[in-house]
This record gives structure tokens, sequence and C-alpha cells, in this order.
């Protein structure tokens, strides 16, 4: 029952010392805490697997939030790759419009699963299911890409926090955009040490980051925050691939990310009582929801 | 250690839109009908905090509605589960409360039929993880992640120890424990975390013990 890492570090470690990737060391703690098999947990992250497939794809196919406020986004994004004038790159927007795909499924009430969270569900499937076209990984590879973002969660959930109602947005989407870059990292062959490069390269450009959804809602701005934290965790990737390395250890930006979610003031952590929340547009947009304003404090 | 496994993280699977008001929601009511142990009749379900304020866009009120039908997080019925509720003559009535709890995500399930009532206190931690505190009046703190048995009894001397002595002669293990009581001598509760599901058999025995009055389980 023992947990084989508390941080990135002895994460690097142990997957540098006995020459194993960063999803086989995920994989191996999951055996040793859960005591199941390794054939179960494999299953179990397949149908996870399975869950974003078909999220992304019905996303793509348009859909619309139950309020009216996302939706189709991702049908315009794709639209415009087909036009072949893209000044960002193809797969940089694939990534954002099947993120965006995910989250606008998950606005609409539709099935998706939480990586880490709801709202923040979009950037570990839309990277992989972009990086897929041209990496062309086999099944167990992109189930690796699962353990790989989950190893990655681990760490952040037990070290700091990984709700937006904790740690503000950098804790959500922050997150999961550092597990993707990690996960892209691995499946592109780089080593366990580029992996927490990239995550680390990706979090530190999204500390600070609050979460202040307009009238509470899991819509604005979290399906384009998610669209960000796709590109973000993309562009680190490249980045750490290419031999480019964090100044600032991987574990220490993760302490960063913590001492800066505690202290953030509680009207922009989920409240609805700040940011983008609190803007004349924002408050209209409650009023209109809920029939009244949402008080400001 | 707060998470334990890889789908803590890379997990639920879920009707979205929120793991907290969401698919926490659904849990909460799932847990209620499994501490209540049979689909209840009626439920008047209580909101506080930040799920009174936006249940409505986050399907909290559907959603613990589902649960309490039995439905789990990634049920695609939770999005209409006010039509199988009235197929089901299961009656319900949402009541956003303003009072203040201590953790924003609360509620509290008052639920029924014509045998018995139970009121439920659940609290939606983020990521789907949910932790009921209180039932019938009593704090506690149950994760609904480990099977669970919760034992209503009259508080006499060696009713705890009966208790732990059927769960030993049947091997279960207690993982985690805990009693209370509300009034010295009057009614106590158990919460026994174990490791694995607890059979119908045991919970018949643990029913006969002497100052026994209830006993409810939550299976995983």
């Amino acid at each position: 029952m023992d947990v084989l890492f508390h941080n990135v570090r002895e994460l690097v470690d142990l997957a540098e010392k006995e020459n194993k990737l960063i999803s086989e060391i995920m994989i191996e703690q999951e055996m040793n805490m859960s005591g199941r098999s390794r054939k179960e947990i494999f299953e179990q992250m397949d149908r996870n697997l399975t869950v974003m497939e078909e999220a992304v794809e019905r996303g793509l196919k348009g859909v619309q939030s139950v309020t009216g406020l996302t939706g189709g986004d991702a049908v315009l994004i794709q639209n415009y790759i087909a036009k072949g004038n893209s000044l960002s790159g193809d797969l940089l927007l694939d990534a954002v419009s099947k993120a965006v795909a995910t989250n606008e499924v998950n606005a609409a009430m539709g099935t998706i699963c939480a990586t880490p969270t709801a709202g923040s569900a979009g950037v570990v499937p839309g990277t992989l299911f972009a990086v897929k076209n041209k990496l062309n990984p086999t099944r167990e590879q992109m189930i690796r890409f699962l353990f790989t973002s989950g190893a990655y969660g681990f760490v952040v959930a037990n070290n700091a926090f990984i709700s937006g109602a904790a740690g503000g947005c950098q804790a959500e989407v922050g997150s999961a955009a550092g597990m993707a870059a990690a996960a892209i990292v691995e499946m592109a062959g780089g080593t366990p040490a580029q992996t927490a490069e990239a995550f680390a390269i990706t979090l530190k450009n999204m500390l600070g980051l609050v979460c202040d959804p307009v009238a509470g809602l899991v819509e604005v701005p979290c399906v384009k925050r998610n669209a960000m934290g796709a590109a973000n965790s993309l562009v680190a990737a490249d980045m750490a691939l290419a031999g480019v390395t964090s100044r600032i250890p991987c574990d220490e930006v993760i302490g960063a990310m913590f001492r800066i979610g505690q202290s953030m003031s509680p009207n922009l952590k989920e409240t609805a009582r700040g940011g983008l929340a609190a803007t004349p547009t924002g408050k209209a947009i409650a009023a209109k929801i809920f029939g009244s304003a949402v008080t400001v404090e | 250690m707060k998470f334990t496994s890889v789908f803590d993280i890379i997990g639920p699977v879920m009707i979205g839109p929120s793991s907290s008001h969401t698919a926490g929601a659904a849990r909460i009511g799932r847990v209620a009908r499994d501490l209540f142990g049979r689909q209840p009749k009626w439920a008047k379900i209580h909101l506080f905090g930040s799920f009174a304020e936006t249940y409505q866009g986050h399907g909290t009120d559907v959603a613990i509605v589902g649960g309490l039908l039995d439905f789990d997080t990634f049920d695609e019925r939770i999005k209409t589960s006010f039509d199988y509720a009235k197929k089901e003559n299961f009656e319900f009535e949402i009541i956003p409360e303003t009072a203040n709890k201590e953790h924003p995500n609360t509620a509290r399930i008052v639920m029924g039929d014509e045998n018995g009532e139970m009121s439920v206190e659940g609290i939606s931690i983020g990521g789907g993880k949910i932790e009921i505190s209180e039932v019938n009046g009593f704090k506690l703190r149950l994760t609904g992640g480990m099977p669970a048995l919760l034992v209503v009894h009259d508080d006499r001397a060696g009713c705890i120890a009966n208790v732990a002595n059927c769960l030993a002669m049947h091997s279960v293990n207690i993982g985690h424990m805990e009693v209370s009581r509300i009034e010295r001598g009057q009614t106590a509760l158990m919460v026994i975390e174990v490791d694995q599901n607890i059979e119908d058999k045991i919970m018949q025995q643990i029913s006969l013990i002497p100052n026994v009055t209830k006993v409810s389980k939550i299976n995983n």
C-alpha cells in the first residue's frame, strides 16, 4: 500500500533509475495502492478514454448549453482550419477546438470524464486527440497518455489543489494544462525529466489565473480557458522537447501555485463575486438567467 | 494524503457541467438513498451556500434527485430525473436556504416512506468527491469512498464490543470507526468504515444485537 512518489522529483528520479516511463510508475503505484491488477486498471482507463473520445466527437457536431451561453465554437474553429489559412498552425488549433468541444458538451450536461475536474475536462483530451493525428500512437500509448497526466495531477492534488474553489483557475485549468504538456512529451518520445520541464513551463505561465465564472456557471470563461490551456501545453511541450528547461524546479512551481492560491481573495475563487463575473455584462447575464443580480460583496 | 488513486484525477465519468455541483450532488443523493436502504417515497432537499445560489445552472437539483433514484454520476437519465421521479411516484421538494453552512456546497436531504424517515447532510468537496457530515442529527464524517456501516443504538455498555465482535466473526476488517451520541445514556451512533462490502446476512445479525435500533450501510 506504499506511495511510490510524493512529488515530481521522486517521480522523475524513480522513472530514470528504473528506466521506465512516467506512465509506468503511475500504473505500478495504482496497482500497489488499490490491490487491483494491471489489466483491471488499464480497462478502467480505457473506458475513460472512450468517454473522452465520444465527448470530442459530440462537441465537434455542435452542441448548445442549457443557458445558451456556450456552444458551437468548436465547429467554428474546425471550419476555419478546413479553409487552410490558419496562422497558429492546424495541430494547435485542432487541439484548441477539441478542448472547446469537450467543455461545450460538459456545459450542455453531456457525459465527460473529469480531468482533473469537469471545468477543466477539455485540455487533456483536446491535446491528446490532436497530437494523435501527428504521432499515430497505439491504443495503449493513448491510455498511457492519461496515466502520465494522472501522475502529475496526483502530485498537484496532494501538494496543492486542483479545484477553482480552493485555488483559482490556476489550480484547475493550470493543472490540467501542465498534465497535458507532460503527457505530450512522453508520447513524443521525450525523457521523464523533459515531462517535468514541460509541466513547469506550462504552470509557470498560468500562475495567478483566477476562477471567476459568470453567474457561477461552468461556461464563461471556462470553455475558452480550456482552449488556451491546450495551446499553452502544446507550446510548452515543444519547448521542453527542444531542450529548454525551467530555471525554477517543477515542485517549486507547484509550491508557488499553492501559496498564490492561498492568498487569492475568496471573490476570485469560484464564488462569482469578482473578475469577469463582476463585470457589468457578467452581472447582466447572471440577472437574466436567475432573475436577479448575483450579490457582490 | 487526500487523493490516493489516479482515478481521483482522471475521473469520474460524469454528466456535466460541474464535478462539485453535479457529480458530487448526485453522489450525495445516492449515498443518502443507500443509507435509507430503499427507494424513499418522498424527499425534502435543502440546498445551502453555492448549491442554493447556482443549482439551476448546474443541474444540482436533477443530480440529487437522480442520485435518490439510484442513478450514478455518469447516468444520462440524470438530465431528465424529474420525469423518472414522476413515473416512480417519488415526490420531492427543492428548498434553497439562506442560512450559512460551514462548507459552501452543502445539501440536507430529509426523506421517508410509510416505514420511516431519515435525514442526511452531505458536502461536495471538489472533483466529485463528497463527505456525509450528518445523519439524523448526528455529526459524522463519511466519505462514501469505502463501504461503511451505520449503527444507531441505545447508549449502553458493551454494545460497541458486540458489533465489533460480530464483524470479527465474519472476518470483516474495520478501517476506521467513530462513535457519537446526542446525550449520555440516550441514542448513539457508530460509523464503521470497512474493507469489503457488507452482506445482508451480517446486517441482519447486527440488527439482532441487544440495544441496536437501526442498521444502514453503504456498499462500494
